[in-house]
């Protein structure tokens, strides 16, 4: 059954490669998750306390991120755009189309936690003399993450798997290096076995990560 | 010589093709659905009623999760033929798709059993229902009703899911528009037919779920 000679060396040779698309991958999944959060908080507002063409624009927004697969929304960035004259690069794509899917799941979230939230804080808040964007900074955001800390990580380290799409569409990040280094060799085995180790430690340092910058800045 | 390609523009024979594809990325969810539902149902007891079942399947629940479906797709493939298994792709997908289904229905299912209240285990337990009665007769129908919305939100994820299968060459719909862009040139558009594909599948299913879930609400 196994007359496989495994060939690890060969992983370690590419490791400067995969370790370079490591640091891409990190950077695209903190990077699309702090303009989702952002977008995110938005959406959620506005489908809370807007009315009309900006009320249904975001409800279009979170169906459409939340009932299409990440692999179409990226094509569309790329392919997409591409036919119609707009080239982007693959790297631009995959961060447009993973903020765009994660301010649509992160909006929904934070919808639910929003609801959690007494609406009087923001009364309150306000009749003590802080402006609406000092309410919500500081009292009704802080809340807010607080309570919806679970799914807040659950959705970095999805965010963070999603980026193995790039691969798809030519990026280099983890996949993509991966990919482009065992083509190569051939030995698709040791270089994706190697991959999804990197990967478990990047979701782990993802998790990690998270609950640290929540204790420290938000002290859940 | 240069080969230049009759025809390559959109025919109405590749409706044919498309709809093959959607076929494939249907079944492929039907499949994996079931399969993954079952075991994961199965998984989900075991994780519930016993704290070691728990520590020795934690493990697997956490890698499935943290390693992308791609690398675990690719992974399978790759294994299985240096094993020297031959494989249908299919079932490759089938595998890899249920296995991760299996495990987020899992704790879907570990968390609608411990909304159960305690209380009404041991009454059924005094009552004199062995431990299969009390689940199949108190536990499982409470906690159907508290976990099936999430339940068929993991099922649309495993429909969107199915669209990477591509990868190790099973042709789904994803894969069909993607080989009919690569010779037509017409993107845009087949994308789109893509985007209404799983928009239309999934939007009115998410929908229904949302409105069952408030009005399942305990």
């Amino acid at each position: 059954m196994f007359g496989y000679v495994f060939y690890w060396s060969l992983v370690w040779d590419a490791m400067p490669q995969l370790m370079a698309g490591a640091w891409l991958t990190l950077q695209i999944a903190v990077l699309s998750m702090f303009i989702g959060t952002v977008i995110g908080l938005g959406l959620a507002l506005l489908r809370q306390k807007g009315r009309g063409t900006p009320l249904r624009l975001a409800s279009a927004w979170v169906e459409l991120a939340r009932n299409t697969p990440v692999l179409f929304q990226i094509y569309m960035m790329y392919f997409g755009l591409g036919s119609l004259g707009i080239q982007i690069s693959s790297y631009s794509a995959v961060l447009i189309a993973l903020s765009f899917n994660n301010a649509g799941y992160l909006a929904e979230i934070f919808r639910g936690g929003l609801a959690a939230i007494h609406r009087q804080q923001l009364s309150a808040a306000r009749s003590l003399g802080l402006s609406p964007l000092q309410g919500y900074l500081h009292v009704i955001f802080p809340q807010l993450l607080r309570i919806v800390f679970f799914g807040y990580v659950t959705q970095a380290v999805w965010a963070l798997l999603n980026t193995s799409l790039g691969m798809l569409v030519g990026l280099q990040e983890l996949s993509g290096a991966a990919q482009a280094a065992q083509s190569v060799t051939f030995r698709s085995f040791e270089f994706f076995f190697i991959t999804a180790l990197i990967y478990y430690a990047l979701a782990k340092f993802m998790e990690l990560g998270a609950r640290v910058v929540f204790r420290r800045w938000l002290r859940v | 010589m240069q080969f230049v390609l009759a025809d390559p523009g959109l025919h109405w024979r590749d409706a044919l093709f498309l709809l093959e594809g959607a076929g494939h990325t249907l079944w492929v969810t039907a499949v994996s659905g079931l399969f993954g539902t079952l075991l994961g149902i199965a998984l989900g007891w075991m994780r519930f009623s016993s704290g070691v079942l728990r520590i020795i399947t934690a493990p697997y629940i956490d890698v499935v999760r943290s390693v992308p479906l791609i690398i675990q797709l690719v992974l399978a493939n790759s294994f299985l033929s240096l094993a020297g298994v031959g494989f249908d792709t299919f079932w490759l997908c089938v595998m890899v798709l249920s296995s991760s289904m299996a495990v987020v229905t899992s704790e879907v299912v570990r968390a609608g059993l411990a909304s159960v209240p305690q209380t009404f285990r041991r009454s059924a337990r005094s009552l004199g229902m062995g431990k299969l009665q009390e689940f199949v007769f108190i536990s499982a129908p409470l906690a159907v009703r508290t976990s099936f919305a999430a339940w068929v939100g993991l099922l649309l994820g495993l429909a969107k899911d199915s669209a990477l299968v591509s990868v190790v060459g099973y042709v789904e719909y994803m894969k069909s528009s993607q080989i009919l862009i690569t010779r037509t040139n017409e993107a845009l558009l087949l994308l789109l037919g893509v985007g209404i594909f799983y928009f239309v599948i999934c939007y009115p299913v998410s929908r229904y779920s949302a409105r069952l879930e408030r009005r399942m609400a305990l």
